[in-house]
């Protein structure tokens, strides 16, 4: 596939339409999902912003594989992803997933988590997913850790070296679930730079739930402000801060004016959230 | 294990010199003092037991009850993890084997392993089969209820990242349900071993120790294990033997225990950076 001359649209557009999860029998259950129609451009980063538990986290994994749809459709690229007749997609690598508290591999090395994927499919032999996974985590910065095991490197660098995981197997969308959560604000900005120059590499469609407003701007595309429980977009935006972008654009005069566009949305929410008393999911 | 301060060492060597002091002491109150200490003066003193055990260690009987225990204990063990391992994996992960044998297994398991001895004399063709299947019976549960914790508790992500990443059941099973379950089967086994010995000294004392491997004919008869040696000791009127034998096996557990602990290092090189 001759990527250069391809329309960017081709490689990881997402589109879901009226998607509905009930956890539960239809009387008593929980609405998660209400009807959320939306589009994910491929190639571009989209924010998926929300309170806690508001059931964006069940969107994902719909978009993963790993929960299944009550009703509507999701498309990868224009092809089924689940919908009436297949409620559950196949997890595959072209949909990769980064964890909040993180999912690397305890007992395997940092180079032998990054090198499982190409493994486990069969695409390369255990060198050559070892080469290129050193190649990869050097390129981003993760020098003199190959052999370490997770345990033993800050969770920044964890978190960097699931993210590598993750591209190795050329995804067409990479699903992050708040993985910068659980981060220190200081540790929290140089990954965000650092995930910036992975996209600006790489340009796989981007999948981001977060709660945290300044991180959607910063990184976004496209921002999908999401209601409390059961979800749907409630108002949707397209962040034209020019790209490279660097942490100097958190001080510009547009990133500010977006903050007052997009804070007040999410405020409202927030409080809805808060007054069911939502846990995290 | 962490080497001890030289203060903490000190203290320990101490402690235990203070400990023996009395012990001999008091063993001896009636020579000593005129005035026998009760209890304590009934005891066999450190010193006699020491003299008593330089005797046994030129007699092969002694040592062939350290042999036969030994194995027993290797039997019976081994068996547990063998059965136990998989059996406790298979719990967890088909829910359809859980509901079926999970109950029964809760039902058996607040039986003591002791309590077993009469029924196994009567179901088991042989002595040491008796033996050999109550020291299965101790490990066996310990083990299978640590594999059945530590494969629940698996994060299931671990388990989502693996298929996304296009990971096939069965490597799915071999490549994380089984390294990650790794940690909770060396607790199962270290547990399971201290467990082991107590129940085959036991069963030996209660069963009578008696294996066609005959005992030296010793006054005190040596053969039939370290739980026999004891109890032969006793019925025999060799006190001080009793003493051996009880530190016998306790060193004995130590140096399996010591021995399960290392191998589980070895195994899970990752857990020294926790």
């Amino acid at each position: 596939m001759n990527m250069e001359g391809a329309p960017k649209s081709r490689r990881g557009a997402i589109r879901i339409e009226a998607a509905t999860k009930v956890y539960g029998d239809s009387k008593s259950g929980v609405m998660a999902v209400d009807r959320c129609s939306f589009e994910v451009p491929a190639g571009e980063i989209t924010m998926v912003v929300g309170p806690s538990g508001c059931g964006k986290t069940t969107l994902l994994n719909a978009i993963a594989g790993f929960h299944s749809l009550t009703s509507g459709s999701i498309y990868l690229d224009d092809e089924l992803l689940c919908g009436t007749s297949k409620p559950q997609s196949v997890p595959g690598p072209d949909r990769v997933v980064v964890f909040q508290n993180g999912a690397l591999f305890p007992w395997k090395t940092n180079i032998e988590n990054v090198a499982f994927g190409p493994v486990m499919q069969g695409r390369m032999s255990a060198r050559e997913a070892r080469e290129k996974a050193r190649v990869m985590m050097d390129e981003s910065g993760l020098i003199g850790v190959h052999d370490n095991y997770p345990g033993e490197i800050s969770s920044g660098m964890r978190r960097r070296v699931e993210i590598v995981r993750a591209l190795i197997n050329e995804p067409k969308v990479l699903l992050l679930d708040e993985p910068y959560r659980a981060l220190d604000s200081l540790t929290k900005s140089v990954m965000h730079e650092a995930l910036l120059q992975t996209c600006y590499r790489s340009h796989v469609t981007v999948f981001f739930i977060t709660h945290d407003l300044e991180e959607a701007i910063f990184l976004g595309d496209q921002i999908v402000i999401m209601t409390s429980r059961p979800c749907k977009p409630k108002k949707l935006l397209k962040i034209d801060l020019p790209h490279p972008r660097d942490y100097n654009i958190l001080t510009s005069k547009r990133f500010r004016e977006l903050m007052d566009e997009t804070m007040d949305a999410v405020n409202e929410e927030a409080i809805k959230a808060f007054e069911l008393g939502e846990r995290e999911g | 294990m962490r080497i001890p301060t030289p203060r903490a060492l000190t203290r320990g060597i101490i402690s235990i010199a203070i400990f023996l002091i009395c012990w001999e002491l008091g063993a001896r109150s009636g020579q000593l003092f005129g005035v026998k200490v009760p209890v304590i003066s009934a005891v066999p003193a450190p010193s006699a037991v020491l003299a008593a055990w330089k005797a046994l260690l030129g007699n092969h009987g002694y040592w062939q009850s350290w042999y036969l225990s030994t194995l027993r204990v290797l039997g019976g063990f081994g068996a547990a993890m063998l059965v136990g391992i998989p059996f406790g994996l298979l719990l967890a992960l088909n829910r359809f084997v859980y509901q079926i044998a999970f109950p029964t297994f809760e039902v058996l398991r607040p039986i003591p392993p002791l309590a077993w001895v009469p029924a196994a004399i009567l179901f088991w063709p042989t002595q040491e089969l008796s033996i050999g299947f109550i020291t299965f019976l101790g490990a066996f549960y310990t083990i299978v209820i640590n594999v059945v914790g530590g494969a629940r508790d698996l994060d299931s992500r671990y388990i989502q990242s693996a298929y996304a990443m296009g990971a096939s059941r069965s490597d799915v099973f071999f490549r994380i349900i089984l390294p990650a379950t790794l940690p909770s089967i060396i607790v199962g086994a270290s547990v399971g071993m201290g467990i082991t010995w107590e129940v085959v000294v036991a069963a030996e004392m209660i069963s009578g120790g008696g294996s066609s491997l005959g005992g030296a004919g010793m006054s005190g008869g040596t053969g039939g294990g370290l739980g026999f040696f004891i109890w032969n000791s006793y019925t025999g009127g060799s006190y001080e033997q009793i003493i051996v034998g009880m530190i016998s096996i306790g060193i004995a557990g130590y140096i399996s225990s010591s021995l399960i602990r290392l191998l589980g290092q070895l195994l899970t090189p990752w857990l020294k950076s926790r």
